[in-house]
């Protein structure tokens, strides 16, 4: 027998067998012992190339080889199997490591090797009681141990389905064999000789076998729970990092990964993407150990790819592109990049009102984005963000995607627009912004009738025109009435707006944060409106109804 | 879905197929070393006419990200361009003097060597104008990509074509062969894009970009569409529908979420804009053989040889691909 580390590794691979080959080596270097179990389905002439590789090696033992499935009872028995290979073999090893093919260690043998050895009598496993393991990923939790699982749930997932089905209906339940409790928690453990020793001799062991066979993955509860039954000093942590994507599969780790990884507390990490040159490179190399060691902060780790997975299944609001695009069914999500407003009529009855607005609240105010001729960008800008045209009928072409695009590309700033009804966009996109939590639409009804008695010729014949923008108003104001509204919608007749404006005004910029900024340069003027009792009158006689006319009095 | 549909749907796609067969008797096999292509191997399907001077970065461009063999068909070049595939070691070359435009843009062609060569490997159906671009392009492979799109089920990967320009007129800055060509078309529109669902075959059409906001501004509709699925792990069932815009069946054109999350993809930069281009036009003009009486190099030719700047205020000059992510045209989705 030869003298050896205190540590001895088990390895199960399966593909990239040259990448196990140099982990192994890794750990030879060290002194540890090292137990291979190649799968059952890894090629002859891979596992031979690997034997020859590697070459005569005191400290390196090959296992019983299983056909190791995703979840299946044969990863428990091929572990089985390479530890009684590892004790029987090595009487030096203290601490049996499970590691894969696919693991890499994150830093010197011998940062681990002392871990371990000022700690002989803990075992490392993460070992969760089912009840509290809400960190299960896309599966079943407590069902696991208590019902039957005869089907592969990667190649026969529709069996597997029903018979979970059918066998909640027939209430089925398994016993848990007494007096095991039932634990869970990541298949990569560090476990004593004597617990290892213990659970291997353990009396009941064929008892507790016949159970475990029938679980669902019981890679990740067979030692797990039967750890509890003969640890003295358990450390419910892998020291083995793995993040799981919501699919319940190991995320890869690449090249780019490296200054990550480094961050980790972890002494291994899986799975590592058998290209990733870089990675084995360093890490296999002597630079983890003659480097400046790294502050641990495996919160970034977490937060690194919490965000990859909202970024999958929540994205980036507002954003409509290639590999995202929105149904509108989503009651309550905001349908853009961020907050703005529209005000209808405001330009009509105040002096220089984008103008006054821009100053007062410091948002981004333009002109009509839905004028006829042209898009009035502030300034008159002939593009915007975005590469944005100008142009009226690239706007018209989908004014819906005009509007979520110009939100997206001024993220970080708030848009202010006029628009009215005798502006291009279609009633779908005041129904849009209605439905939109970013909008806040302010009102002014009527207020298209100013710039008719202003001088501004109508289209057509007069009273066909007014009727028509009225029309328009009034399709509006039954879908900002509408319930289910999401924006913050604020109306006016011209007449309420005309009788007293300072109040009405002050609430809106106050509620875009601009309190400040009206104290610095208060009101608007009203634009003048010297005849237009006159011009009301006139258009009575003419024959407008009174019921419209009664939205203008004040 | 209707039962009907989806039968019509079905045969839709055998007629694509044997469609394919047909017009591939047009084409005879210049230079074939497919024997040399492995399982697992990446592969590029490429149609191209006198397109000599591009030739050497793309095939570079590729090979650096692990593209192992190039199939390409050459309609009826004459300035040299087969006689230098035919020495590249990892092209297989087929010839054709047949026409373009009747085999659907050389999308039957392609669909047959596709259909010959490419089940069972991911394969790129590309443009030798078309460089594409994917999330950690810079540090990870392709064959990383594929390998996780494996891993997710996922059969198709989408890369919108992204058209670059450079500032200034395009003849100022002539192209010299093997240049990377994003030297002189370093511009591009980040966020003019419009998108609509197709209810028939589900893909998403996109438009806008540089070439409808000045070249088609007056008709947006005509705006060349820009979306694209290159990247498919094919299999002997699936063919293009129309260029690389759509697939059948049309579960490949669902590289989209519509629940809010994204899915990840890529995106083509597209080096049509250079100082090659007024002489293509011209060609192209004469030969008739492209889409809609060529009246997109018709629009070119008017627009470009007025010296027009395709370059405004906000256009954007290409970084690199996490710039694309930021600014919401291409999304690594949950690939971490």
């Amino acid at each position: 027998m030869t003298a050896s580390a205190r540590l001895g590794v088990i390895m199960l691979c399966h593909t990239a067998l040259p990448r196990a080959a140099q982990v192994a080596r890794f750990w030879l270097a060290a002194g540890c012992p090292v137990v291979l179990h190649i799968d059952q389905a890894a090629p002859e002439h891979d596992l031979a190339a690997l034997r020859d590789d590697l070459g005569e090696q005191p400290l390196l033992r090959f296992s019983r080889r299983h056909r190791c499935e995703w979840g299946s009872w044969e990863i428990v028995r091929a572990s089985q199997d390479a530890a009684e290979v590892m004790l029987r073999d090595f009487a030096d090893v203290n601490h049996v490591l499970l590691s894969s093919g696919a693991c890499l260690p994150l830093r010197p043998a011998e940062d681990l090797l002392a871990h371990l050895n000022a700690r002989p009598e803990t075992d490392f496993i993460e070992s969760v009681a089912i009840t509290h393991a809400t960190w299960i990923m896309g599966g079943l939790s407590q069902e696991r141990f208590t019902l039957y699982f005869p089907f592969n749930w990667r190649r026969q997932r529709w069996l597997f389905d029903q018979s979970v089905e059918v066998q909640r209906k027939l209430g089925i339940r398994r016993k848990v064999p007494a007096p095991l409790e039932p634990h869970m928690g990541s298949q990569w453990w560090c476990l004593t000789r004597k617990t290892l020793q213990a659970i291997l001799d353990d009396p009941d062991r064929p008892r507790f076998e016949r159970y475990f066979r029938r679980n669902w993955i019981p890679d990740e509860s067979y030692f797990q729970t039967l750890v509890r039954r003969h640890a003295t000093g358990i450390e419910s942590r892998s020291l083995t990092l793995v993040k799981f994507d919501r699919n319940g599969r190991p995320n890869l780790f690449y090249d780019d990964h490296l200054h990550l990884l480094r961050r980790s507390d972890c002494f291994l990490a899986r799975k590592i993407w058998p290209e990733a040159e870089k990675l084995y490179g360093f890490f296999l190399s002597d630079k983890p150990a003659s480097l400046p060691p790294v502050t641990p902060e495996p919160a970034k780790i977490d937060r690194y790819f919490e965000l990859a997975e909202r970024q999958r299944f929540e994205g980036r609001a507002g954003l409509y592109m290639q590999s995202r695009f929105p149904s509108f069914d989503v009651a309550g999500t905001a349908r853009t990049a961020g907050p703005y407003s529209g005000f209808s009529g405001f330009d009509h009855v105040f002096e220089n009102f984008e103008h006054w607005l821009g100053q007062v609240t410091g948002t981004r105010p333009h002109g009509h984005l839905y004028a006829p001729e042209r898009v009035q960008f502030h300034g008159g800008a002939q593009v915007w963000h975005g590469a944005l045209s100008a142009s009226a009928g690239l706007r018209d072409y989908n004014p819906y995607m005009f509007l979520t695009n110009l939100l997206w590309a001024t993220r970080g700033e708030v848009q202010c627009f006029c628009f009215g009804p005798e502006d291009t966009l279609p009633d779908g996109l005041v129904d849009f912004m209605t439905h939109d939590p970013n909008a806040s639409l302010s009102l002014i009804t009527g207020a298209y009738l100013l710039p008719l008695f202003r001088g501004r010729p109508p289209k057509g014949e007069l009273l066909a025109h007014i009727g028509a923008m009225q029309q328009r108003e009034q399709a509006w104001i039954s879908i900002l009435r509408s319930r289910w509204v999401q924006a913050r919608v604020r109306i006016w007749t011209l007449g309420e707006m005309l009788a007293d404006p300072a109040p009405r005004l002050e609430e809106l910029v106050e509620g875009m944060g601009g309190g400040a900024g009206l104290r610095a340069h208060g009101l608007p003027a009203l634009r003048p409106i010297e005849g237009f009792d006159a011009y009301l009158a006139q258009l009575r006689d003419k024959g407008l109804p009174p019921a419209i006319l009664k939205e203008f009095q004040r | 879905m209707g039962v009907l549909r989806q039968f019509r749907l079905r045969s839709e796609r055998h007629i694509k197929l044997l469609r394919a067969l047909r017009k591939s008797a047009t084409l005879r096999a210049r230079v074939n070393r497919t024997d040399r292509i492995r399982p697992g191997d990446i592969l590029a399907f490429v149609t191209l006419r006198n397109e000599f001077p591009r030739l050497p970065y793309f095939l570079e461009y590729y090979r650096a990200q692990g593209v192992r063999h190039f199939l390409m068909v050459d309609n009826g070049s004459d300035d040299g361009t087969a006689e230098y595939l035919e020495t590249e070691r990892d092209v297989s070359l087929w010839t054709t003097q047949a026409s373009y435009k009747s085999a659907g843009y050389g999308i039957d062609w392609l669909n047959h060597l596709l259909w010959r060569f490419g089940a069972g490997h991911w394969v790129l159906t590309l443009d030798v104008d078309e460089f594409f671009v994917y999330p950690f392009c810079d540090s990870r492979p392709l064959h990383a990509l594929t390998d996780w799109l494996e891993s997710q089920g996922r059969r198709s990967f989408s890369a919108m074509l992204l058209d670059m320009y450079p500032k200034g007129p395009v003849s100022a800055q002539p192209y010299r062969s093997g240049q990377n060509p994003f030297e002189i078309a370093r511009w591009f529109d980040s966020g003019n894009y419009v998108i609509r669902r197709n209810p028939k075959y589900h893909n998403l059409w996109i438009q806008g970009g540089v070439r409808q906001r000045v070249i088609m501004a007056a008709t947006p509709e005509k705006a060349p569409a820009l979306n694209k699925i290159p990247l498919v792990h094919w299999t002997r069932k699936y063919a293009y529908k129309s260029s690389t815009h759509m697939l059948l069946p049309r579960g490949l054109n669902k590289v989209y979420d519509e629940g809010g999350g994204e899915q990840a993809s890529g995106v083509l930069l597209h080096a049509k804009f250079l100082d090659t281009i007024m002489a293509k036009a011209e060609e192209e003009i004469l030969r008739g053989q492209h889409y809609a009486g060529s009246r997109e190099y018709r629009a070119y030719r008017e627009t470009l040889a007025r010296g027009q700047d395709l370059w405004c205020d906000w256009s954007s000059e290409y970084i690199n691909w996490r710039q694309l992510e930021i600014l919401g045209l291409m999304s690594k989705g949950d690939w971490a």
